[in-house]
């Protein structure tokens, strides 16, 4: 589903330049659920963006779905982020002044399809995610674990191949970290490919797979065994 | 154009922040209210001026005689130049395919008009049947002075409007009835009306032949009056006015032998020359007024563009998570300038509506000299209307680009 190839990466700060990562080589099959760990400054943030297509690479090739992902300009990025992408964010990033239900429907709207048919697909979203009769409620009216299954509803609106999550449940007490994490264990269950980027050990022990990385290298790859979410409720 | 959502977002954003967006609306609505008032004036400008030209016709030539000023051939300074009745048939014979109407005028300044108990002091003036053209006079009553009567040296006399209200105060029809010129019997012919007002229908005319001979005037003319052929445009129309006004006048200086630069034994008044001044002048005022207008818009559009980038920069956030999401830049670009050109286009056309009103109200009142009936036509307004749609776009162009320049990973970085 996703294979990166040497992949480097560094920023310029001023006259310093800052190698991030250095020759990253990594592969994800269909159906995966990773955790990305590492301390802060390890890369594992700037990983996710460019495999979010957020920023790009300065070295390596990155494969997404068989189609090779470079040279992208601004529409053409936004064109796959939309079709390939779905994306959850430690602070949730609704959209403060429009519902849940115009929040989760927001991804199809760039997917050019019609309103009626999105609110239709938004709502069987939102009640996956157990918030149907919240659907009318702004962001502000709603808990932190509400907010993020809005946000967890929202990715997978445009039915994306991959799930990126950076630190899901970084601003969640554990409870509700919990229903979280839970939640995406049930989507990976279904068969969909998810990275989460965490620093929490616990939550890392929830997926399949941990893939370490430490001064912008992997140093540790391996496979676990998923510790069920529900089973620490 | 009609996007549900997008409407939508932009009332939302409008109504979280009513009294900013109203501010900056009441910038763009004086801007527009300012600029059409202005225009307003200018056009009432126009209309005063052009009301002054309405005396006469518009492209007349009016020439008069004096006292040469410069001794000249031997001949001195101070003598009277008299034109006689062969100049006159000498230059209309000479110019018969320009000239449009033509007329020479015997004038006596106070002439005594009786008519029963009432008398008065008027103009007198004989003159040919065109003069009525280049009077622009209208007739109120029976007719102007035509050739026949001018051929049998009639006692005949057209009186102008405010005469007949003098001398006929109780409402009578003049026309038929006989009136006293200098105790001289004539019969009233016709009444006539000038847009010149009260002044110069304080005037009666008398066909010219007639005049110079109850008047001693023998075969002396004191003016010419000349109207040209129209022409295509301005340009022409004064090109040939100021030809003819040159031959001719070099034509009697040389008859009479007048220094070629005495001013005063000839003087030729080219009616067209002081509409050119007019006009160029009301060009002026009209391009400095339209200055004025859109530099006032301009400040509204600055108003409005600077909202809109901290407008922008508000949802600096919001914008990100919109390309995460797969928002193209095109569409980031379409949402600001939209809410742009909302707001410049609703203030702008309060604005309008208010100026319109207040000009179409209070514009009839206005009535001075040189401003009459301030008014604006369709197309100035549809150009006003242009100029707003225009201002909004330009207003949110940058905040725009902007907004679509912001990278979404910077975007979402911003807590």
């Amino acid at each position: 589903m996703i294979e990166i190839k040497n992949l480097h990466k560094s920023y310029t700060m001023g006259n310093n330049s800052l190698h991030v990562l250095k020759g990253l080589d990594f592969k994800v099959a269909q159906g995966e659920l990773i955790s990305i760990m590492g301390s802060s400054g390890s890369g594992k943030s700037t990983l996710l963006n460019i495999l979010g297509m957020l920023d790009e690479a300065d070295e390596g090739t990155y494969t997404l779905d068989g189609v090779p992902i470079k040279n992208l300009n601004e529409k053409i990025a936004a064109r796959y982020r939309n079709k390939f992408l779905g994306f959850i964010f430690q602070s949730f990033n609704l959209i403060s002044y429009k519902n849940a239900l115009d929040n989760v429907a927001l991804p199809l709207y760039y997917q050019g399809v019609k309103r009626r048919e999105r609110l239709d697909i938004a709502m069987s979203y939102l009640e996956k995610v157990g918030l149907v009769n919240w659907a009318g409620h702004l962001p502000n009216e709603l808990s932190g674990g509400q907010k993020q299954r809005v946000a967890i509803a929202r990715a997978l609106a445009s039915n994306p191949k991959v799930l990126l999550a950076d630190e899901p449940t970084g601003a969640l007490d554990s409870q509700t970290s919990n229903e979280v994490m839970d939640l995406i264990q049930g989507i990976n269950d279904e068969g969909r490919t998810i990275l989460i980027v965490t620093h929490e050990h616990d939550i890392a022990q929830m997926t399949k797979r941990i893939v370490t990385l430490k001064d912008g290298v992997i140093t540790d790859d391996t496979k676990v065994n998923q510790v069920r979410a529900l089973s620490n409720v | 154009m009609f996007d549900v959502e997008r409407w939508q977002e932009i009332f939302e954003a409008i109504s979280k922040n009513k009294l900013r967006t109203f501010l900056t609306g009441l910038s763009v609505a004086s801007g527009i209210f300012i600029l059409v008032i202005l225009l307003g004036i200018g056009e009432g400008m126009r209309n005063g001026i052009s009301s002054e030209f309405e005396n006469d016709a518009a492209n007349i030539l009016y020439l008069w005689t004096g006292a040469t000023s410069k001794e000249y051939k031997g001949l001195n300074p101070g003598r009277i130049i008299t034109l006689k009745n062969d100049d006159y048939n000498f230059i209309t014979s000479k110019y018969e395919d320009e000239l449009e109407y033509k007329s020479s005028i015997y004038r006596i300044w106070n002439g005594i008009v009786n008519y029963n108990k009432e008398s008065g002091s008027y103009r007198v003036e004989g003159v040919w049947p065109d003069y009525q053209f280049l009077e622009n006079a209208g007739m109120v009553n029976g007719r102007f002075i035509n050739y026949k009567d001018h051929e049998n040296f009639e006692k005949v006399v057209v009186l102008g409007n405010k005469v007949k209200s003098d001398l006929f105060k109780n409402g009578e029809n003049p026309v038929g009835k006989y009136v006293q010129i200098s105790n001289i019997n004539f019969k009233v012919i016709g009444v006539f009306s000038d847009p010149g007002g009260e002044r110069e229908e304080s005037r009666v005319f008398l066909p010219l032949s007639t005049s110079q001979r109850v008047f001693n005037g023998g075969n002396d003319i004191r003016n010419l009056a000349f109207t040209l052929h129209k022409e295509d445009n301005f340009e022409d129309a004064l090109a040939a006015s100021e030809k003819f006004s040159s031959e001719l006048e070099s034509h009697l200086k040389v008859k009479y032998s007048i220094a070629p630069d005495d001013t005063r034994a000839i003087t030729i008044n080219n009616s067209l020359e002081n509409a050119k001044r007019f006009y160029d002048l009301m060009n002026m005022i009209k391009f400095f007024f339209w200055g004025v207008g859109i530099c006032t818009i301009i400040a509204g559009i600055v108003g409005v563009s600077n909202i809109m980038l901290i407008i922008v920069k508000e949802r600096t956030r919001e914008i990100g998570i919109r390309k995460a999401l797969g928002a193209e830049p095109l569409s980031i670009i379409v949402m600001v300038l939209h809410e742009s050109i909302f707001v410049t286009t609703i203030a702008g056309f309060t604005g309008l509506i208010f100026s319109l009103a207040l000009l179409e109200f209070v514009g009839p009142l206005i009535e001075t000299q040189y401003i009459s009936n301030p008014s604006i036509n369709f197309s100035v307004a549809i150009t006003t209307v242009f100029i707003l749609v225009i201002a909004g776009a330009i207003a949110g162009f940058f905040p725009a680009w902007k907004a679509a320049r912001i990278k979404p990973i910077d975007a979402l970085r911003n807590e």
